[in-house]
């Protein structure tokens, strides 16, 4: 087995497939969706069950994978499943139960237009659903957004230690762009995957059997009857999820240290919005981006650093406005932020973006 | 009287994983008696060290409050994906589902049918009493023609409600599955049948064999609004005629 970084040329969802078996994951779980079909065709033409041990199962429905997922990450494994905006939708309840469970895995989103079937061209109009959580109750995943395809591999490795980390689910929100386009990438060494062993050592709450020394029995379950008992528990989760905003926070910067205009955006839109960028910039116009790679935990405190700075700011997305009252929210007034958005499939151009910022000089 | 408890007047005792917490169950429901044949045949093939059972939504929520083994609670419906996955990932483990009516022959039937096709190597224990006991008594998809429900309050009709489904028989026509059987716990004799089916059905997945799938028609006297006497001889005259004991495939 290859036991260094390779460099390919790769699509964004096939970078998925190879980084979840290089990473050592366990298992995947998928149903055909567009534009996402890549990461199973990918796992099925690699077969990385005859290498690395990795299972790759093709379920009857988005439903039953998230539902394999909670099941894999209930015994400990490291297992993940991959679809696109109306699958994931099917999947809400799954990673409800995940949240309230505590059970670690990663959903992978290639996100298309919506709402409903909407369309098969790539969307951003999952924010909410990922973020504020499509499911029932209190909860939180920590959102991941990729906004290139060396990204949707690294991320992938990332899911992998945060998902242990905080026993909690994970998210990859992608969007068409980035899961169909091919770039350089590097693809990580072939980490082994864990032991049973060493699985029953680092989760000693999983569901795996008793084991030999005979252990107490580990029951994963979201459900309490008892009211004091689940507030408990939801305190606890609110509990973690504080910590996490404190320490998962992550973004990067483009031409912001002098920048008096900000443009927020992930993803694809990150990627148009830099082309804006550098077009804006050739005009002598001082403009910037902040780039949440975290969508949650968001990067508040920092946009209200940077709003502090600029004279306004302009929200890009591939939708009709999500992450923009996010970036509202974050910014309290201090400077005005503005929305440029497309969608159902269509995407903002660097010039329109270009134009927009324009639009806010005076 | 100590004397009589000691070990060696026991003839029949209470297995060692089915603990002391006081069950939720009402009394003459048939569950109680299947959890702890579970617990008596996981004792008795001594695999507790990598048994994980997959408990269902409904009155079996809490199994895993009654027998010691590690459990994973699944959404409603979702237990033989969840199980498959488990299995999957842990090959060499007992891997079973504890299932209701509503949960596997209605919000379910895709998970189930789904997992047996694919000949999982898990067995599906599958608890019928033709009602939702949980949520207080409404139709399930194996109310029988005539039996009232909270939400068929003048008796199930075919031509509103549509009919029982027979999914212990559609269970039985799919390639995955290697053992598929019906039995009841009323009776003395049905009890040692039923023990005898689950542990054929715990043996084939350990033996990778492919899915068992075992039926316990059972009975629900609260649901029925019966006494549990009132509610044995019920599901004797009407239930076990139309869903009949024994074992519909047994691939040797």
């Amino acid at each position: 087995m290859n036991e260094t970084s390779e460099v390919v040329l790769l699509k964004g969802n096939e970078a998925i497939a190879k980084a979840a078996y290089r990473y050592g994951y366990d298992g995947y779980f998928g149903y055909p969706i567009t534009p996402q079909s890549e990461v199973l065709e990918t796992l099925a033409l690699d077969k990385p069950w005859e290498t690395t041990g990795m299972v790759v199962l093709q379920a009857e429905s988005e439903v039953a994978s998230i539902n394999m997922v909670y099941g894999g990450g209930a015994s400990g494994k490291c297992v993940l499943t991959s679809s696109s905006s109306p699958g994931v939708a099917l999947m809400q309840e799954g990673i409800s139960y995940m949240a309230g469970a505590e059970i670690p895995g990663l959903i992978v989103n290639v996100g298309r237009g919506g709402p409903g079937l909407g369309t098969i061209q790539p969307g951003q109009a999952d924010y909410h659903q990922a973020v504020y959580g499509g499911g029932n109750g209190d909860y939180h995943c920590i959102v991941l957004a990729p906004y290139s395809v060396q990204e949707m591999a690294d991320h992938v490795g990332l899911a992998k230690e945060l998902m242990f980390k905080w026993r909690n689910p994970v998210i990859i929100l992608s969007d068409g762009v980035i899961g169909q386009m091919m770039e350089k990438v590097v693809l990580p060494p072939f980490h082994p995957r864990r032991t049973d062993e060493e699985v029953r050592q680092q989760c000693p709450w999983a569901a795996n059997g008793r084991g030999k020394e005979g252990r107490r029995p580990n029951i994963l379950t979201s459900l309490d009857l008892d009211p004091t008992r689940m507030e408990t528990h939801n305190r606890h989760l609110s509990e973690k999820y504080k910590q996490m905003e404190q320490a998962e926070v992550r973004y990067e910067e483009y031409h912001t240290d002098d920048a008096e205009y900000i443009i927020v955006a992930y993803g694809c839109s990150a990627r148009i919005s830099m082309k804006a960028i550098d077009l804006l910039r050739h005009e002598g116009i001082k403009a910037g981006l902040l780039r949440p790679i975290t969508l949650w935990p968001f990067p508040e405190q920092r946009l209200a650093e940077l709003a502090e700075q600029c004279k306004a700011m302009l929200t890009v997305e591939a939708s009709e406005g999500q992450m923009v009252r996010d970036v509202r929210y974050a910014v309290a007034r201090r400077c005005p932020v503005a929305f440029y958005g497309r969608s159902g499939g269509m995407l903002p151009s660097p010039d329109e973006v270009y134009e927009s910022l324009k639009g806010m000089l005076s | 009287m100590n004397n009589l408890v000691s070990p060696t007047y026991q003839v029949a005792g209470k297995p060692r994983l089915l603990n002391d917490n006081t069950m939720h169950y009402c009394p003459g429901c048939s569950h109680g008696v299947v959890h702890k044949l579970i617990a008596e045949i996981i004792e008795e093939m001594g695999v507790e060290d990598r048994t994980i059972g997959v408990n269902p939504v409904g009155c079996a929520v809490f199994a895993c409050n009654y027998i010691d083994i590690d459990w994973v609670e699944a959404a409603h419906g979702r237990a033989p994906a969840c199980a498959s996955a488990l299995n999957r990932m842990w090959p060499d483990h007992l891997v079973f589902t504890y299932q209701g009516d509503g949960d596997l022959a209605c919000i379910g039937t895709g998970e189930t049918i789904q997992a047996l096709n694919r000949g999982e190597n898990i067995a599906m224990i599958f608890i019928n009493n033709a009602i939702y006991g949980m949520t207080g008594g409404q139709m399930a998809p194996t109310t029988l023609l005539g039996m009232k429900t909270a939400t068929c309050p003048y008796g199930r009709q075919a031509d509103l409600h549509g009919f029982p489904l027979h999914i212990t028989d559609i269970a039985a026509t799919l390639e995955g599955t290697c053992y598929v059987s019906r039995q009841a716990v009323d009776t003395v004799a049905h009890i040692r049948s039923a023990k005898r089916a689950l542990r054929t059905a715990f043996e084939n997945a350990l033996n990778r064999r492919g899915a068992s799938f075992v039926e316990i028609v059972s009975t629900c006297p609260s649901g029925w609004k019966m006494s549990p006497v009132k509610a044995n001889q019920w599901m004797q005259e009407n239930m076990f005629p139309y869903y009949p004991l024994g074992d519909l495939k047994n691939d040797k």
